[in-house]
């Protein structure tokens, strides 16, 4: 057992060379932390009353009676569950085995289970299941593309910060394009084309003049925040009609699918959009892991000067994988004006790029995770919504709160250490 | 994809992004200049003005006013094909081409000294004192940029990326002005002292906590501190709405009381003019950063762990120790902005938009000011007056200042990109004449872009 305080110190220089297996405190502290916060909060502002879950909605093919439960007495029994996956937590790392990520998920699921019994607890209205899980896949929808954007951009080695200016500058070319044509799908290419642009100024910067990338990403936000501001205002506004007036995507419900209880709703009555965020995570996965130009690509972002040497062209493999992460990027930038809403208002994306790049970052530069990473976020964003139907028990803004208090507790105790790409931000010159 | 060598535009070998046609024009140009047909050594007898002129050429100054005219040539363009008179004359274009420069020329003309009036120096005013109020204007906008901007490029030297800047000026206000309208009786200097130690020490605690977790889990810095960004926006929106905490009494509104005189920054040039004792708190943060990063064991070891971890590990720095430290004193530093803003610029009471983008400007720069105080210094004021300039434009040529924040982010570009601006202007490389070969050249191109 090597996990005093000191190892802890210890670690953040030696990570790489290091194969000693260090089990830490650090999850089990964590959920030990999250577990007592818990009790406190159901301690301090108890709730009575019952909870009702809505599973389906009035027009499914099947349905869920809602579920009625004692809101105290359910939110207690989650309670006892995390308790107990704390305590299986303490017994397996004091045996030096690692918690394993299912405890961590089943610790998850009965704290927001509990917690949403609590805080909807005698309230009249339903509390739907449907439109938590559906809204929170819609709004994750800027997030995981941004994330696969991030991914992409910095398995190669270049640092995409400019993800904000992607998602922006496409909401932006989107509407106008859309609104032109009458059509969501141009609407979607152009915000692509747009995304690829601002990525390709990123490029030309970060890639040919070797500028450093943090620099070119913070500064590209800003330009398209004052850009698209600058035309909204000038060209926007004053013809609305014809240029901000978008045609947005329907939901396309799959047959069939879109009829099963709870996860039909959810996952299969979605706009085309949505269906090509499903599409395109385990695409980016494989793309980057099991092709050559993925193993490329990471070869690059890993250690330049080994992949020149063994002929792979690293301003080309650079080149197009950051135009790749800007169309990606773009995608998710279409969500804002081609779903959510149908025009285009000023800095409209308000951050959801610094939050994909948290995801990026919180999954650990691997696709999938950073999708779920998104996916998290875009539950966080989603739950005000639900949670201001049955009428919030403690002061908005902390629930609002939670998701990054949370996200905070996750990355300091869940997954701590993160090793971004050998070679990412670092210019390649060759020679 | 499997082309083994570089192609042409990438090849390392030619100046980094230029192609060889411009390299061999910037060759013959230097020749031209210099009055000798070989431009590589430079012989002793060459006369004084054309010394003087490749110094000027190939001075770094050179490069930023290029960077600086390139950005003001974008807007301009900005401004002219969204401007009314230009395209109500571009319609008859052909027929009378004048009238449609003529209206570029107002267009442009007309922003651009509307910026100047705003920012520098107002010539149109009656008498001394309004004439050179607007300068008076930018030092006073420039105060918290300069402030939250040494606290991101001390986050920088030591390589961390101090996103965290909403969040730390957030709850210093909130802290400083709570010590402002909330404790009473004690007299002037005192008061004020006292909140602003609240409101520095507050921001400190805020960016200590992703030092913490950042030394202790080893938590990402951008992470934690875009999250704490959330976190401080949504304590601070319950404050305000909670009665006896920062809420003004008897109001309904999300807004504080007004900050009581004795807790103010008095004016520092009489009632006539905005600019408060914040600047001068502001210039000696800048001297006082100066010393710290320059002058001090704690400043080396920051740099030390900023330049290479390991090596400063094996040297026997705390790297844990100087990241929570570093991210202290930079919270300290943004959090010095918020209290300057609570106490200096908005006294009338403030809202959970205290901040106003401050916290993601001072990323800008401190880039801008390449992470040293004297340049974030020197890049606070230059962003003071864009914003000084650009509420001026916008009230009096109905320009948005939206276009300032276009200027400014070219700005950054460009400078941070000299071989591009070089290229423009056709300027000569002075890497190029000292080190012939490229790849030390090009080293120090990296050294100088970081």
């Amino acid at each position: 057992m090597s996990a005093d305080p000191t190892t802890q110190l210890d670690a953040p220089l030696s990570e790489t060379t290091r194969t000693v297996t260090v089990v830490s405190w650090k999850t089990a502290g964590v959920l030990l932390a999250v577990t007592l916060l818990y009790a406190l909060l159901l301690v301090a502002v108890p709730h009575a009353g019952d909870t009702r879950f809505l599973l389906s909605q009035r027009a499914d093919f099947f349905q869920i009676p809602v579920i009625v439960l004692p809101a105290t007495a359910f939110a207690w029994v989650c309670g006892a569950v995390m308790l107990a996956v704390t305590a299986a937590a303490f017994v397996l790392t004091a045996r030096g085995r690692r918690t394993s990520l299912w405890l961590v998920v089943l610790f998850s699921l009965a704290g927001l289970l509990g917690f949403l019994a609590w805080a909807g607890a005698g309230s009249p209205r339903d509390l739907s299941i449907v439109g938590l899980l559906g809204g929170a896949v819609l709004w994750s929808v800027p997030f995981v593309y941004g994330a696969l954007g991030g991914v992409i951009g910095e398995r190669a080695g270049v640092v995409n910060i400019a993800i904000e200016a992607q998602l922006l500058g496409a909401a932006f070319t989107a509407a106008i394009v859309s609104s032109i044509t009458n059509s969501a799908v141009a609407g979607l290419v152009a915000a692509v084309a747009a995304g690829a642009l601002v990525a390709l100024v990123l490029g030309v910067f970060a890639i040919t003049y070797h500028v450093n990338q943090v620099i070119v990403g913070v500064v590209l936000n800003v330009l398209v925040v004052g850009l698209t501001s600058f035309l909204y205002s000038q060209v926007l506004v004053p013809d609305a009609e014809a240029l901000n007036s978008t045609t947005r995507f329907q939901s396309i419900p799959i047959p069939v699918l879109s009829d099963i209880p709870v996860l039909g709703p959810v996952l299969f009555d979605q706009p085309l959009l949505i269906y090509l965020m499903f599409i395109a995570v385990p695409t980016v996965w494989y793309t980057l892991n099991r092709t050559r130009w993925g193993l490329r690509l990471r070869a690059v972002g890993e250690h330049p000067k080994a992949a020149d040497t063994v002929g792979i062209d690293v301003v080309r493999t650079r080149y197009n994988a950051v135009l790749v992460a800007g169309a990606v990027a773009g995608l998710g930038g279409a969500f804002y004006t081609t779903v959510q809403l149908s025009q285009f208002g000023e800095n409209m994306t308000g951050g959801a790029g610094y939050i994909a790049l948290a995801a990026v970052i919180f999954g650990k530069w691997d696709p999938v995770r950073a999708a779920f990473a998104g996916l998290l976020f875009g539950f966080a964003s989603n739950l005000q919504n639900v949670l201001s139907v049955v009428g919030s028990p403690v002061p908005s803004q902390f629930m609002l709160m939670i998701p990054y208090v949370v996200t905070l507790l996750a990355v300091a105790g869940l997954v701590g250490r993160s090793r971004p790409p050998a070679a990412s931000g670092e210019p390649y010159i060759k020679g | 994809m499997s082309a083994p060598e570089s192609s042409p535009g990438s090849n390392p070998e030619q100046e980094p992004g230029l192609d060889p046609g411009t390299a061999e024009e910037l060759e013959q140009e230097r020749a031209r200049e210099l009055g000798s047909p070989a431009g590589e050594d430079m012989p002793d007898t060459e006369s004084r003005l054309a010394k003087a002129l490749q110094q000027t050429m190939t001075s770094p100054w050179t490069v930023s006013v290029g960077a600086v005219l390139l950005a003001v040539l974008a807007g301009s363009i900005m401004i002219v094909f969204t401007d009314e008179e230009v395209k109500a004359s571009a319609v008859y274009f052909f027929a009378r081409p004048a009238d449609t420069f003529v209206a570029i020329g107002q267009a442009v003309g007309g922003a651009y000294s509307a910026l100047f009036r705003g920012s520098v120096v107002n010539l149109q005013a009656p008498d001394f004192v309004t004439a050179i109020r607007p300068l008076t204007e930018t030092l006073s906008y420039a105060t918290p940029l300069i402030a939250a901007g040494l606290g991101v490029a001390l986050a920088f030297r030591a390589g961390l990326f101090n996103i965290g800047g909403q969040g730390q000026m957030l709850v210093a206000a909130a802290a400083a002005g709570w010590v402002g309208f909330g404790v009473s009786g004690v007299p002037f200097p005192l008061h004020l002292l006292l909140a602003l130690v609240a409101g520095i020490a507050a921001g400190a605690v805020w960016a200590g906590i992703a030092g913490v977790l950042k030394a202790r889990t080893g938590a990402h810095e951008v992470i934690v501190t875009i999250m704490l960004n959330y976190v401080a926006y949504y304590l601070i929106s319950y404050f305000l709405a909670t009665p006896g905490l920062l809420q003004a009494p008897g109001s309904s509104n999300p807004k504080t009381p007004p900050t009581p005189e004795s807790a103010q920054l008095p004016a520092l040039l009489g009632d006539r003019f905005n600019l408060t004792w914040g600047f001068v708190l502001a210039l000696l943060a800048v001297v006082g950063v100066w010393w710290l990063l320059n002058r001090s064991s704690t400043g080396f070891a920051f740099r030390a762990v900023g330049e290479n971890p390991r090596a400063a590990r094996v040297a026997g720095i705390d790297t844990g120790r100087a990241t929570i430290n570093v991210m202290l004193v930079a919270g300290g530093l943004v959090g010095l902005a918020g209290a300057s803003q609570v106490l200096g610029s908005v006294t009338t009471g403030f809202s959970s938009d205290i901040d106003a983008g401050i916290g993601f400007d001072a990323i800008t720069v401190a880039l801008l000011g390449g992470s040293n105080p004297w340049g974030v210094l020197a890049a606070g004021i230059l962003f003071g007056a864009f914003k000084a300039g650009g509420t001026t434009m916008q009230a009096a040529e109905g320009v948005p200042s939206d276009i300032v924040l276009v200027v400014q982010s070219l700005i950054v570009l460009f400078i941070a990109a000299p071989p591009l601006v070089r290229a423009i202007f056709r300027l000569p490389d002075p890497n190029r004449r000292r080190a012939p070969k490229k790849p030390k050249a090009a080293r120090n191109q990296k050294e100088a872009a970081a």
